[in-house]
């Protein structure tokens, strides 16, 4: 026996459940409301602001004249010659970048070197030291960052710490000049974002099944080998994770530039902050910005690229 | 091929201080499957972890092939290990777990590619040769983990618990697998296992084991029919515990009078018994129950409980001493059920059935 569709009752059933779609993708929109509002205001919003602001003219007190204008990114890496209006490279803008990312990329280096041992060294401790450690690891961010940075002014410059102790032990005479330069930059942003490598890589390293290390020792691996072939590769995730954490915030690092660096070893943000404050030209803060954030996502695509590929290699 | 001498493995020290292996003594034969079988906690595991190098023993010495491995560690030691949760490598490939101990010893590549095919034709996973390991089941991860372990060519595999994550019907076939593989490899297997039926299907010799002590080895059917006391009678098979007064010992016979009646001659298997009080083991599966004849010298009970297994029926009797028995007759077709409970019957067996222990 077959059942004969009513074509009336056909057409209702397929209008309620087009309303009932209608009604579905309407609850959607209004649950994810205030995540949109959200994003909107503190993300998409203030970047729109940013972006507009790089293509206008400045203002004479700061602030900027609504007035379209390009300069703003020619400048970011030409500059027109006030006598001669010939174009030239911005040959300070670009050797900012590179040290920028030099310094970057040796901070990042420099923290895994300290900071994947490290993070070893916690993972294999029993379960409660851990806690201790990775407190210890922590301390350090509930610390103000000007605070922490001027610490290590004290340990680095002429008359402090390390100066003083080195020619009390007479290994040296006239104190070593550490503040102010490229290595006090370096220092003390290796310091600052060390806890940024050591907890993703912990993390990683605690979920590591060491019976892997075992059947690797059981296989003929030396104990080197056994790290490079089976903790690292397993590790690896966290110390991407943690290399991404240290380098991005590098790259745009303020503070700890401004105070060991001094005035003339200057980074990326702070020839941002230069263009808002006393540069009075926000549309070429703004253009630098942006370009600082491009910066990072090609060196984060760039990156996340070799990374993966040497996953293929591995097996 | 192993020799274990007098090794004793003590972990902590002062009042911490576990003795995890006691005065083990133990020869292992080249080519032999030889298993290791206890309760948890017995000290197998940690016997196991001694052979592989990831322990050293406390006191005493292991000699491999007449060499003195005691101290060696694990990557110089020709011994390989099946882990009990197969410990593969997630970031290779079955292929490259198969190589990496070949690739370890410096093999030249031609041969690590070879030696892997012939692996994986071994345990029979050419198909899954290229899959990530976390991309096949559970019981193919078990085969990689044997090929891995086989493909150095190992004096001695070293097998930890291989089968217990598998399901019943998987189990079975490993154990058929595992055998052939021994047989076609001549590798010696060292195998820990706490399934007393593992043990008995698939070893030449067994070491029974508790507390950090073996307590028996010998070929299954010896540590089945001649336990040499009542641990390992309990813990191998079903076992019947009877009190029993010996006496009247002449050569390699004696006079065994149950606490529950009936009065038997039986031959004696050991020489270390004397006349009085003793345990006597009886399989379940060794007596037959029968009507009572009246006879004073039978051994009589009353049907407590049966209980119906399909291939067989296992009938627990109270004995005239308050004992309990339980005996298990085979199932067949023309004997229907003819028994209940609250029956008095005889329980008739050979005197070959009866084991003295010696507790």
């Amino acid at each position: 026996m077959t059942v004969q569709a009513d074509p009336v009752t056909v057409d209702k059933a397929v209008e309620i459940e087009r309303d009932a779609r209608r009604r579905d993708v309407r609850m959607r929109w209004l649950l994810s409301a205030p995540a949109l509002t959200i994003i909107t205001l503190f993300a998409a919003g203030p970047l729109l602001i940013v972006l507009v602001y790089s293509f206008l003219t400045p203002g004479n007190y700061g602030n900027v004249k609504w007035i379209f204008s390009i300069d703003a990114w020619t400048n970011v890496v030409v500059q027109r010659d006030i006598f001669d209006n010939t174009l030239q490279w911005a040959d300070a803008h670009l050797s900012i970048f590179w040290r920028s990312l030099k310094l970057s990329i040796v901070t990042t280096i420099l923290t895994a070197i300290f900071g994947i041992p490290t993070a070893y060294f916690i993972a294999t401790r029993s379960a409660k030291t851990r806690n201790l450690w990775l407190f210890l690891i922590t301390i350090p961010f509930w610390t103000n960052l000007l605070v922490r940075t001027i610490a290590v002014q004290e340990l680095i410059r002429t008359e402090g710490v390390i100066n003083n102790v080195l020619r009390m032990l007479h290994i040296i005479d006239t104190p070593i000049q550490m503040m102010f330069t490229d290595f006090a930059i370096g220092f003390g942003m290796t310091y600052v974002y060390l806890p940024l490598m050591v907890l993703p890589v912990y993390a990683s390293i605690e979920k590591l099944d060491f019976r892997l290390v075992e059947a690797g020792y059981d296989l003929y691996a030396s104990r080197w080998t056994c790290f490079r072939r089976i903790i690292l590769p397993l590790v690896k995730p966290g110390m991407i994770a943690g290399s991404i954490l240290v380098f991005v915030p590098s790259l745009g690092a303020y503070v700890t530039p401004r105070v060991l660096g001094g005035g003339k070893n200057l980074m990326f943000g702070n020839l941002i902050e230069l263009q808002f404050g006393q540069g009075r030209n926000w549309p070429l803060g703004a253009a630098l910005s942006i370009s600082l954030m491009v910066l990072v996502m090609v060196a984060l695509i760039y990156y996340t690229r070799i990374s993966s590929g040497g996953d293929k290699q591995n097996g | 091929m192993i020799e274990i001498r007098n090794i004793t493995k003590v972990f902590g020290a002062g009042e911490h201080a576990v003795t995890a292996l006691q005065e083990i003594n133990v020869n292992i034969a080249e080519n032999e499957f030889f298993t290791l079988l206890g309760p948890s906690g017995c000290g197998k595991t940690t016997l196991l972890r001694l052979i592989a190098g990831f322990e050293h023993p406390s006191t005493g010495s292991m000699l491999l092939a007449g060499e003195d491995i005691s101290l060696l560690p694990p990557n110089k030691r020709p011994v390989n290990t099946v882990f009990q949760n197969y410990a593969l490598f997630p970031h290779m490939t079955v292929a490259g777990n198969i190589a990496f101990g070949l690739e370890m010893l410096g093999r030249p590549k031609a041969e690590v590619a070879e030696t892997v095919d012939r692996m994986l034709r071994l345990v029979r996973m050419e198909e899954l040769k290229n899959r990530q390991t976390s991309e096949i089941s559970g019981g193919q991860q078990q085969r990689v983990a044997l090929a891995r372990a086989l493909a150095p060519q190992p004096k001695v595999l070293l097998l930890d618990e291989p089968l217990s994550a598998l399901d019943l019907k998987l189990r079975k076939e490993m154990q058929i697998e595992l055998k052939r593989l021994q047989s076609e490899t001549g590798i010696t297997f060292v195998f820990v296992t706490h399934d007393q039926e593992e043990a008995l299907t698939m070893s030449d010799r067994i070491a029974v084991m508790n507390a950090g002590r073996i307590h028996q080895i010998g070929s299954p059917r010896q540590i089945y029919d001649h336990p040499e006391n009542r641990f390992v009678a309990n813990f191998i098979g079903d076992s019947n515990f009877l009190n029993a007064k010996l006496g009247n010992i002449k050569d390699d016979q004696a006079e065994l009078e149950f606490a529950a009646g009936r009065k038997v001659t039986v031959p004696l298997h050991r020489a270390d018994l004397s006349d009085g009080e003793v345990s006597v083991l009886i399989r379940p599966e060794h007596v037959s129950i029968a009507e009572p004849t009246g006879n004073s010298h039978e051994l009589t009970g009353v049907i407590e409980n049966i209980v119906y297994f399909g291939t067989d029926t296992h009938y627990h009797l109270k004995l005239a001493s308050g004992e309990a028995f339980m005996a298990r007759l085979q199932n067949n077709p023309s004997e229907a059920e003819k028994r209940a409970a609250g029956d008095k019957v005889a329980v008739l067996m050979d005197a070959k059935a009866i084991q003295i222990l010696r507790d």
